[in-house]
């Protein structure tokens, strides 16, 4: 029989878990930093850039996150760059990430009353001014579940870097798989630590949405 | 014998109990309206007696049967009393004649063609055969009503029971709707209404059920009810004191 | 540095990337189909169904929302042969795709079921129908309509989540440009065809679905 017991095949997993977690985390705050952009960008005051931030919102949503996987491994190498599995992963998530954060902004944006926008504006505001001042404090309170849901797209995301090369949970699946003939085994776990990781997020999201919508029935 | 048998029937929402001890004994044929204050526990009567709700204490019996809460029970019940709502209640994906054939076909499998012959009779009957391909967004309040009327006939039940049905409705609209229930009641249909049309409770009806407080504070025929009432609770709901 | 496209070199290699435009196809219509059914089924277990079944429907609609769809197609497709479930390809990719779009469609669709009024039910219970007679006939199509939009939605990640069966050697669309890059190394040209074909495909699948809408659900108003 195989010489890997159960537990050092968790425990190779847990280790690669580790890379799993850490993609997450810089494509869910990189995604979140260039979301904002994106966002100011859709909702500013300047058609061009509403234009080219709204192309670039139905460009990634409209299309899978494996192609745009492919394009920055292969593309940005035969651009010349050197580009190693880690960044081009890192790179497109980020992308990504951003495009659905800065649609799920906008909803909650949008969400706040035009009279607050006429008011900051009445105040002689900036745009910058009333979006920092007035209107991301107010969208910010239902902005947090959806962006907690969100964050388990992102976790799951991250399994398609495998594909790519990138070694994380998926990616040392299919090795450990490879060492130990027990693919039922291997991927079950993997299932597993993919749902530890996943499921709080998606539970505190429900938790979060829940509290939001009983906070406004007693407003 | 009668046709619906409330004996002794109690039901508690909670702490709260809304029918505290009902008996009424309606014949075949006969039109009973039952008035009364808000919360005073004459929707939740007639909602027990198409099992909508259950009873927690009393018997209620239809037509010699038993009312239990179980499915097939309640099924067989619902064959035999038609229940019209405030709200209307159409489906709103299905034309005004499909509303009417729906049940017939799916409940007593009546073939399409049988149903819709039917369902064509019964919106005759309500005035409304020329709408029979219209759904209920495009048919005012009273059509709709009416449409309801005839969908709950088409299962052809020994008794109808009306929960407020002109409630909803636009003063204007209220009169189709009323024409519809009289004509009814003189072709001999059993009816059961809970209704605040003090008027037409006198003109139609044979026996009027006062409740106050989960009780059946008073009964007997219009005239004695709303020209002789006994109690000061009806005096005053009648405006009289 | 200055990269020089060549579509050229992409056209022997036409009827691949047809065929990959068909299997993308297939793979979408029977798994968005089924899916839809299953999460149906899950929809009204979950929301009307017996005491009984909700909590392994909740168990199954957690795990799958809560894992990739790579690692469930890789489960039924490397996994599942050691307790004796062997599936082709094709197979376990439609298999994968309908477990997946059934957890999806089940919460979507249990979120139409319960903003039926309660009218509705006691219509349906007072005209002597029983609780599955009602569902069908009375809840569902507006529960449908109420949240189609969603649903489009939803079978349309599901399309794009597909791409991940040429991994299990689904010769899909993806699998014609890995194909192709791997061939002629025009890499950029490859991936760039296939996320043109992938979005031209989703906008057809979303006009398809608006279609279907319309021809399932004739009221425009209904929904309420």
């Amino acid at each position: 029989m195989s010489p890997f017991t159960t537990w050092d095949i968790l425990r190779n997993l847990l280790f690669a878990a580790e890379w799993t977690i850490l993609l997450s985390l810089v494509a869910f705050i990189g995604g979140g930093i260039v979301g904002l952009a994106v966002l100011f960008a859709r909702t500013g005051r300047n058609a061009a850039l509403r234009r080219v931030s709204m192309v670039y919102i139905e460009l990634i949503q409209g299309t899978p996150l494996l192609m745009q996987l492919f394009l920055s491994f292969f593309g940005l190498s035969l651009l010349g760059f050197d580009v190693p599995p880690w960044f081009a992963a890192g790179l497109s998530l980020t992308l990504w990430t951003s495009a659905f954060l800065a649609e799920i902004w906008r909803g909650c944006v949008e969400a706040i009353p035009r009279g607050q926008w006429e008011a900051s504006s009445s105040l002689a505001m900036t745009y910058f001014e009333q979006m920092r001042h007035v209107v991301l404090p107010q969208a910010l309170r239902i902005a947090v579940p959806p962006t907690v849901g969100f964050s388990v797209q992102v976790v799951k995301g991250t399994a398609l870097t495998s594909i790519i090369g990138f070694v994380e949970l998926s990616k040392a699946s299919t090795m450990i798989t490879n060492a130990t003939f027990q693919p039922f085994v291997v991927y079950g776990l993997a299932a597993l630590v993919y749902f530890a990781l996943c499921w709080p997020l998606s539970k505190s999201s429900q938790i979060l949405e829940r509290k939001l919508n009983v906070a406004h029935r007693n407003h | 014998m009668s046709l619906i048998a409330i004996t002794e029937v109690r039901k508690r929402f909670g702490d709260n109990e809304v029918l505290k001890g009902i008996n009424l004994d309606v014949d075949p044929g006969e039109v009973i309206a039952i008035i009364g204050k808000s919360g005073s526990g004459k929707s939740t009567l007639l909602r027990c007696i198409n099992g909508l709700e259950t009873i927690d204490d009393g018997e209620i019996m239809v037509a010699g049967a038993h009312l239990a809460p179980d499915d097939a029970h309640l099924r067989a019940l619902r064959l035999k009393v038609g229940m019209i709502f405030q709200s209307f209640n159409l489906f709103p994906h299905l034309t005004a004649g499909r509303n009417v054939m729906l049940s017939p076909m799916v409940v007593k499998r009546v073939s399409a063609k049988d149903a819709e012959a039917e369902a064509r009779l019964r919106l005759d009957q309500v005035g409304l055969g020329h709408k029979f391909d219209a759904y209920p967004d495009e048919l005012s309040g009273g059509q709709q009503q009416r449409v309801a009327i005839a969908r709950a006939l088409a299962m052809q039940p020994l008794a109808l029971l009306c929960d407020e049905i002109t409630s909803a409705l636009d003063p204007e609209l209220v009169n189709e709707v009323l024409q519809v229930v009289g004509k009814l009641a003189d072709e001999g249909m059993t009816l059961l209404m809970v209704t605040h049309e003090m008027r037409f409770a006198r003109e139609v009806c044979d026996r009027v059920v006062f409740m106050h407080q989960g009780r059946v504070h008073e009964i007997g025929p219009p005239e004695q009810v709303f020209t002789n009432p006994q109690t000061p609770e009806l005096q005053q709901f009648l405006g009289m004191l | 540095m200055a990269y020089v496209f060549d579509y050229g070199a992409i056209v022997p290699y036409a009827p691949l990337i047809a065929k990959g435009v068909g299997i993308t196809v297939e793979l979408t219509v029977i798994g968005g189909a089924l899916g839809v059914g299953l999460g149906i089924v899950c929809a009204w277990a979950r929301s009307l169904g017996p005491r009984w079944l909700r909590p392994p429907v909740t168990l199954y609609v957690e795990l799958i929302r809560n894992t990739p769809f790579l690692i469930q197609l890789f489960f039924i497709f490397f996994g599942l042969p050691s307790i004796g479930v062997s599936l082709g390809e094709m197979q376990a990719a439609i298999l994968a795709m309908v477990i997946n779009l059934g957890a999806y469609g089940c919460e979507i669709i249990r979120a139409g079921i319960e903003a039926t009024p309660r009218g509705q039910f006691e219509a349906g219970a007072s005209l002597a129908m029983t609780r599955i007679q009602t569902f069908r006939h009375v809840v569902l199509m507006p529960a449908l309509q109420r949240i189609w939009p969603a649903l489009t939605s939803q079978i349309v990640i599901v399309m794009f989540g597909s791409a991940v069966c040429s991994q299990i050697a689904v010769e899909d669309i993806t699998f014609a440009a890995n194909f192709i890059q791997s061939r002629t190394f025009r890499a950029f040209e490859a991936y760039i065809i296939a996320t043109v074909l992938y979005l031209v495909l989703a906008l057809i699948l979303r006009q398809v679905m608006r279609s279907l809408g319309t021809l399932l659900f004739p009221r425009r108003r209904a929904a309420r």
